[in-house]
């Protein structure tokens, strides 16, 4: 008897993923300027949503201050390129360790408060984190600095190189996210977290280390968020004490995805990130409304269909896009023969 | 059998999700009686008590009391119609002190003859502990506090579920020696009970469940030691 | 002096942020809901006795008397329409539906009001001041504020602790099944005790609109400081808040002596030290 995870829906699934990331990674052959950027915030979107949804979905770990890593991956984009003369790209990659390691001590702290009290408490370590850079003189304190041309233009040899560089690293960043996020809950740890998501104290009492896996868990976030924060400020050539660490860009929104597409699953934030873009390109024009709007439609899915989009045609019609459930199959071995 | 002219429960089915707890269940109660429903454990006698106090609601049947339907009646209705529930393992308020525990049994303010006074001198020993905090009481004194919360709503029926659970013989005949003073006003009582000889005396009518069905029903005075067996047990 | 006159700013700032979080304990101890778009509501309360003051010509204090009616029935619509539904053992419905009311309260506010800044404008009381000693001054309204919400705190332990509503809001955060067995009708006693909440927000919100300007975007910053002072002074503890209040007050007024920006930020470090070292809270009491 072997675990399989494959359906048919899935199988299905992959295939037309592959197609599609195939048909995206050309996209700058067939799209234009705008629509790669266009593309480009899509796909942020999509890494920090599918985050958030790790840690709150799986681990029941309910942020609202992601976005202390948001921005503090953008300004040690900005330190590093700035201060240190290091390669942008490279310092992306430097920022999500760094992210890591900023959580560990704030993990501590804060994971002594449970449920909404957790949350809250996220939310004073975001501000926290947006004061202290307010403080920063060097990086430009209360007012924000931006990227000198001098590290721009040594970043590609022309704009249109530079600007095909950062679509293919969004989408990689993108890619690589749910990757690891699929790779996590495929592993041994994901069923535990899955677990965790069902039913936290069901959980324990089957001897899962529950405080170590949301720990762990909470420090993985922060290693991504922090990489797509620096991305996303990199892609802004400017930084501020408050765009870095908004609370509407980073936390509204992506709650708004995540709630709408489906809590708890993997495809929920991709499709509450497409819904969210179609919306937005639609009610363009109405700024404050818009956010009224999406803060009534999240209300009402939350209470009249709490799994989400994704979630409610999981529930009618048992698929799945990505091979992640684990199905028992009695007589066959691991070679597949009976 | 008692004509059922204060609770008459007809046919009643229960469920907690998908498991069915109470099948076509039937039980009358008259003015002034003491009944007793008797069953092992898991025989759906809390499930019937709780439909009763509207607790939960049965999905077939119906319930019956001073002939108007409370089949889907909520709990604080109910209470306010006059049924009154002990729940089972006291369930005192630990916030609340004993005095405040009775005194919040009696905020609907229905008119009845029992108050704060009354509850004293059927308990004395609450009165000694009034101000203390609900959890400081023992067992038996934690019943006593329920019943009197019950009884402070002045209640037509009460329902008792399992006072005898967790409690000393001696602590449980005390309590079953005051039941006849709680009905001599015309009150009625349902008991819920696992101590079988306890509930036959205090009781004039019993129904027995088994696996959610009345598998035996009559006067107390009627039914054989074997007859309970056979039914409790279903042999 | 000069540290005394900055202790004493802060202890009676103490008093609002007591104030602040006054409302937001109550509900987490009747029914474990931490209302995220609490401190929006005090924004709300604030501009509700805007309205009120500029349709009627009142001064904000007068104002009370139609704010805090408004507010208490807004709250128990509040509950009993929408919050009602988000109790239960999940804990992501309350949260995430009142971070939606959030969002939509500033949003509102925002398209009703514009950005611009406000301040409501409370007459002479504002600039009078009481010589205490040498060098130590106390302001009318500062002194004013910390009294009333001494005495609201004051007032709600009494409710809580000696009215016929009190036992009732304790039973029901209790054990709501066997409350109900009493006769209490749970969906209306949340709604009660949301209304009770509103209504001492409603005071804060005018007490914070006399001090300081206000704009639709100030919410979240009250709802932290409400939490930080819960925090700092344990839960289930009216009092506690009181001096959670007074110790975040003092800790901000600490920091803004050091370096006007460091107020805030020394208010923060000191929650987390707090969180850090006792995280239950330095003066922790479960009910009763």
């Amino acid at each position: 008897m072997i675990v399989e995870h494959a359906t048919r829906s899935s199988r299905i699934g992959v295939v037309l993923i592959t197609i599609a990331l195939v048909v995206l990674a050309l996209a700058p052959y067939w799209g234009d300027r705008q629509t790669l950027r266009l593309l480009a915030e899509i796909f942020t979107f999509i890494a920090l949503a599918s985050l958030w949804n790790l840690l709150a979905g799986y681990a029941g770990l309910v942020s609202v201050g992601q976005q202390a890593f948001v921005g503090l991956g953008g300004y040690v984009l900005f330190a590093l390129a700035m201060l240190l003369d290091v390669n942008p790209i490279l310092a992306i990659f430097i920022a999500g360790p760094i992210g890591a390691l900023v959580a560990v001590p704030v993990a501590l702290l804060i994971f002594r408060l449970r449920g909404a009290y957790f949350a809250i408490g996220t939310w004073v370590v975001a501000e926290v984190f947006r004061l202290l850079a307010s403080q920063v003189s060097v990086l430009g304190g209360g007012s924000g600095i931006s990227l000198p041309a001098s590290v721009v233009l040594a970043m590609a040899p022309s704009r249109q190189m530079r600007e095909f560089e950062m679509y293919w690293l969004a989408l990689a960043l993108t890619v690589a996210t749910l990757a690891a996020i699929f790779a996590l809950l495929r592993s041994r740890h994901g069923l535990a977290l899955t677990a965790i998501r069902d039913n936290e104290l069901a959980a324990q009492s089957t001897g899962i280390g529950v405080w170590g896996i949301k720990f762990a868990v909470y420090v993985l976030t922060a290693f991504g968020t922090a990489m797509v924060g620096a991305f996303i400020f990199l892609q802004k050539l400017r930084i501020s004490p408050d765009t870095a660490f908004s609370v509407n860009d980073w936390t509204a929104f992506v709650i708004f995805i995540t709630v709408i597409g489906g809590i708890g699953r993997i495809e929920g934030p991709i499709i509450g990130t497409i819904i969210f873009f179609a919306l937005r390109q639609t009610f363009a024009g109405l700024g404050s409304l818009y956010l009224l709007m999406m803060g009534a439609v999240a209300i009402v899915v939350m209470l009249w269909a709490p799994k989400g989009l994704w979630g409610m045609i999981v529930e009618r019609l048992g698929w799945q896009i990505l091979p992640l459930q684990r199905h028992l199959v009695l007589g066959k071995d691991a070679r597949g023969k009976s | 059998m008692p004509d059922g002219r204060l609770l008459k429960v007809s046919a009643v089915d229960a469920f907690y999700g998908d498991f069915q707890a109470l099948f076509g269940v039937s039980l009358n109660v008259g003015a002034g009686q003491i009944v007793a429903v008797i069953g092992a454990n898991g025989a759906g006698k809390s499930t019937l008590l709780k439909c009763i106090a509207g607790l939960m609601h049965p999905s077939r049947g119906e319930i019956l009391f001073e002939n108007t339907a409370t089949t889907n009646t909520p709990a604080f209705e109910a209470l306010k119609r006059g049924i009154a529930l002990v729940p089972e393992g006291r369930r005192l308020f630990p916030s609340l002190t004993v005095e405040e525990n009775l005194l919040i049994g009696g905020q609907s303010h229905r008119a009845g003859p029992w108050t704060l006074t009354r509850v004293y001198e059927l308990f004395p020993v609450l009165a000694e502990r009034r101000n203390l905090p609900a959890p400081a009481l023992s067992g038996g004194q934690q019943q006593m506090a329920a019943i009197g919360r019950a009884l402070m709503s002045n209640p037509r029926l009460l329902l008792c579920d399992e006072i005898s659970l967790g409690l000393a013989p001696i602590v449980v005949r005390d309590i079953y020696a005051r039941l006849p003073q709680i009905a001599a006003e015309g009150l009625s009582l349902v008991i819920v009970e696992q101590d079988i000889v306890q509930a036959l005396r205090a009781a004039s009518h019993v129904y027995c469940l088994q696996e959610g069905r009345v598998a035996l029903q009559g006067a107390a005075r009627d039914l054989t030691r074997e007859k309970i067996s056979a039914a409790y047990f279903g042999v | 002096m000069q540290w005394l006159n900055v202790i004493l700013q802060g202890v009676l700032i103490g008093g609002l942020y007591a104030m602040f979080a006054a409302g937001l304990s109550l509900i987490f101890g009747v029914m474990r809901l931490v209302n995220i778009a609490h401190g929006d509501l005090i924004v709300l309360a604030a501009y509700v006795s805007l309205m009120v003051t500029q349709a009627f010509g009142m001064d904000p204090l007068t104002s009370l008397l139609l704010v805090v009616p408004v507010m208490a029935l807004i709250g128990y619509g509040l509950q009993r329409g929408l919050l009602n539904r988000t109790l239960g053992d999940d804990l992501l419905p309350p949260l995430l539906v009142t971070f939606g009311l959030s969002i939509i309260i500033q949003n509102g506010l925002l398209e009703l009001f514009t950005a611009d800044s406000r301040k409501l404008q409370a007459g002479a009381i504002e600039i009078q001041t009481f010589q205490l000693a040498q060098n130590l001054w106390i302001g009318a309204l500062p002194l004013i504020q910390f009294t009333v919400a001494v005495a609201v705190i004051g007032g709600l332990q009494l409710l809580f602790y000696r009215t016929a509503l009190g036992r009732a809001l304790r039973a029901t955060s209790d054990d709501q099944a066997v409350a109900q067995l009493m006769g209490l009708d749970t969906r209306h006693v949340f709604a009660v005790a949301m209304a009770l909440s509103l209504a001492v927000i409603a005071i804060a919100g005018v007490f914070l609109a006399v001090r300081a300007n206000f704009d639709p975007a100030i919410g979240p910053a009250r709802l932290i400081f409400a939490f930080e002072a819960v925090i700092i002074g344990g839960l289930g503890s009216m009092w506690g808040t009181l001096a959670g209040g007074i110790i975040l007050g003092v800790s901000q007024a600490i920091g803004a002596q050091i370096d006007p920006g460091w107020q805030l930020l020394a208010g923060h470090i000191v929650f987390l030290a707090i969180l850090a070292v006792r995280p239950q809270g330095l003066f922790p009491k479960v009910w009763g």
